[in-house]
């Protein structure tokens, strides 16, 4: 069973006031997120990213198309206790405290008041909310309020947690504690889909990503088979580099770079045999320094897909 | 329904918090006070005046907060996207219509019974120094328990009026609820006299219409026995039994109408 199943969904919006028409913000979309995996969803502003969050935690409803999470159809409210869910930009209520804010969600998970006692400082902590856990929220800043949204979600420890845009508005360190956390809960078994548009984060979090653009999927699966781990050329340093040396590489070489002194980067072609040349340019009396593979990247897909559905946001 | 009071709950809080609801209660027990200076003005009607305008404090400072609290129930949850990480959690949108509902309604009673309070604390100081002859001339005893039926009376309205406000805060933004529902407040004032319409005018259309309007739109003249109470004229149980169980048509109706409406939104 799937963690997260969605089988043709789509949804149209309707705009214009005199004359409604459909704007298709998301089609047809087909995912299976396994148990355990921590799913980037990628694409670019205006992909249908947020609307698939959305119509996931039933705040739209799809035009067609179904969405089940845990196997339950996902307008079933029981499932709800189940899940996690931090929305893009999170909002809570100026008026109250942090502390209040995860006591009222807590009641509304149906918590006793002594698992609440417990249960609500304890996150509070994993997410580093300190003294100010007692602040009225309006005072806090737009990286203090991801971190409450952050742990209203976590509060009912989720099997399935839905982040949207998690690392939006955290500064250096704070990313690395939600980087952290989502790690610490893919150890514990939970399945993690977040949204993103920072390719980094998904390169260094995901399992598996699916690419949206123009609310359509460019492209799903594992990073490996996505990149393939393509080797698209190999970028050799050496140092010490005779001049004479150079002349001859320089054919062989798609480009050959000096860094400083006699030190040159030198990028081969993917068939350009990298150890060859390393061992012809230490018989001249240069030293290696390193001898790296250049590989398809996330980004380099995510462009390449995206450009092949021919852009960003539909318009 | 664990759901729906923990939103009420929270409601009644925000409310309690809410500078504007104290303002409004400060603002009501000035009037109660200010009519005792009035009465002073108004040689033996003192008691009627200052139990009228009590009342009618009470009545109006009740609507402010049923209608401007009330509008801003649902809208400002939609508008500032609280409403986004509440409804991922178990709860029903009907569960969260209710709680909304009945929250504004602790509020309210909160509010009408401190104002029942004040008129009454008024009122018994201001019959100690009046002579037992003179009390028994007055229409009604300066501690008249029927005035119970009267801020019973208005807290029914009260809760019809919430319901109206609730009612267009599901789908509209809260400017438009606010004319929306102070509209439908002053055409129910005068909604009674659509009923006989037909005494006026001889279209048979123009009367259907009327007549429609009538059914359809609140008779908020019903919950209105300020006049009754201050005279002495006797209000029956039953009156109070029958507009009671209008109100609670009314309601149901309009929190039927929240519920739909609210259930097949999108929040885009």
């Amino acid at each position: 069973m799937s963690a997260i199943r969605t089988r043709a969904l789509s949804k149209d919006y309707y705009v214009g006031f005199w004359r409604p028409r459909p704007y298709r913000a998301l089609d047809n979309l087909s995912i299976d997120v396994e148990p355990g995996a921590v799913f980037g969803f990628l694409g670019p502003n205006g992909a249908g990213k947020t609307t698939t969050l959305k119509l996931l935690m039933q705040l739209v409803f799809p035009t067609s198309g179904e969405a089940e999470i845990l196997g339950r159809p996902v307008g079933d409210v029981t499932v709800r206790r189940r899940i996690g869910y931090l929305p893009e930009n999170p909002y809570f209520y100026d008026h109250l405290t942090a502390e209040e804010v995860l006591d009222y969600y807590g009641r509304l998970f149906g918590m006793s008041a002594a698992a609440r006692r417990q249960r609500v400082p304890a996150t509070l902590d994993r997410l580093g909310i300190g003294a100010e856990r007692r602040l009225a929220l309006r005072k806090f800043s737009k990286g203090m309020l991801q971190r409450v949204g952050l742990a209203q979600a976590i509060l009912n420890d989720p099997e399935v947690l839905f982040l949207d845009e998690p690392m939006s508005g955290l500064d250096p360190l704070g990313r690395r504690d939600v980087r952290a956390l989502i790690l610490e809960l893919r150890d514990q078994g939970r399945t993690i889909f977040f949204s993103s548009h920072i390719l980094s984060d998904a390169e260094s979090l995901c399992s598996r990503v699916a690419i949206v653009a123009k609310g359509q999927l460019a492209a799903a699966g594992s990073l490996a088979d996505l990149s393939h781990f393509q080797v698209l050329g190999w970028e050799l340093v050496m140092s010490g580099v005779p001049p004479t040396a150079l002349d001859a590489l320089r054919s062989r070489a798609r480009r050959v770079q000096a860094i400083a002194g006699d030190r040159y980067v030198i990028d081969l072609p993917p068939d350009g045999r990298p150890e060859e040349v390393a061992r012809e340019l230490s018989g001249a009396g240069a030293t290696l320094v390193s001898i790296n593979p250049l590989r398809e990247t996330l980004e380099d897909v995510f462009v390449r897909r995206v450009a092949e559905v021919g852009g960003g946001a539909r318009r | 329904m664990n759901a729906a009071r923990c939103v009420a709950v929270a409601v009644f809080r925000e409310s309690i918090r809410d500078k504007v609801f104290y303002n409004l209660v400060l603002f009501g027990l000035l009037l109660v006070a200010a009519s005792i200076l009035i009465g002073q003005l108004t040689a033996g009607q003192d008691v009627k005046i200052i139990k009228d305008l009590g009342l009618a404090a009470t009545s109006i400072f009740g609507v402010f907060i049923a209608i401007f609290v009330g509008i801003s129930l649902v809208s400002k949850e939609v508008e500032r996207r609280s409403i986004y990480p509440l409804l991922a959690k178990p709860v029903r949108r009907a569960e969260f219509i209710v709680g909304k509902y009945l929250g504004l309604l602790l509020t309210l009673l909160v509010n009408t019974g401190v104002m029942t309070l004040a008129l009454y604390v008024i009122l018994f100081f201001l019959a100690r120094g009046v002579p037992e002859p003179i009390q028994r001339a007055w229409d009604a005893p300066a501690l008249d328990p029927a005035l119970l039926k009267a801020f019973a009376l208005i807290y029914l309205n009260l809760a019809v009026v919430t319901a109206v406000a609730l009612f267009f805060s599901t789908y509209s933004s809260p400017m438009l609820s606010a004319i929306f529902t102070l509209g439908i407040y002053v055409v129910g004032q005068f909604n009674a006299d659509l009923k006989n319409f037909d005494r006026i005018v001889d279209s048979p259309a123009a009367i259907a219409v009327a007549k429609a309007c009538y059914y359809v739109l609140p008779d908020f003249s019903k919950f209105d026995i300020k006049l009754a109470v201050v005279h002495g004229i006797p209000v029956s149980n039953m009156f109070v039994a029958a507009t009671a169980g209008y109100a609670a048509l009314y309601i149901g109706a309009l929190l039927f109408g929240a519920i739909v409406i609210f259930s097949r939104r999108d929040f885009k």
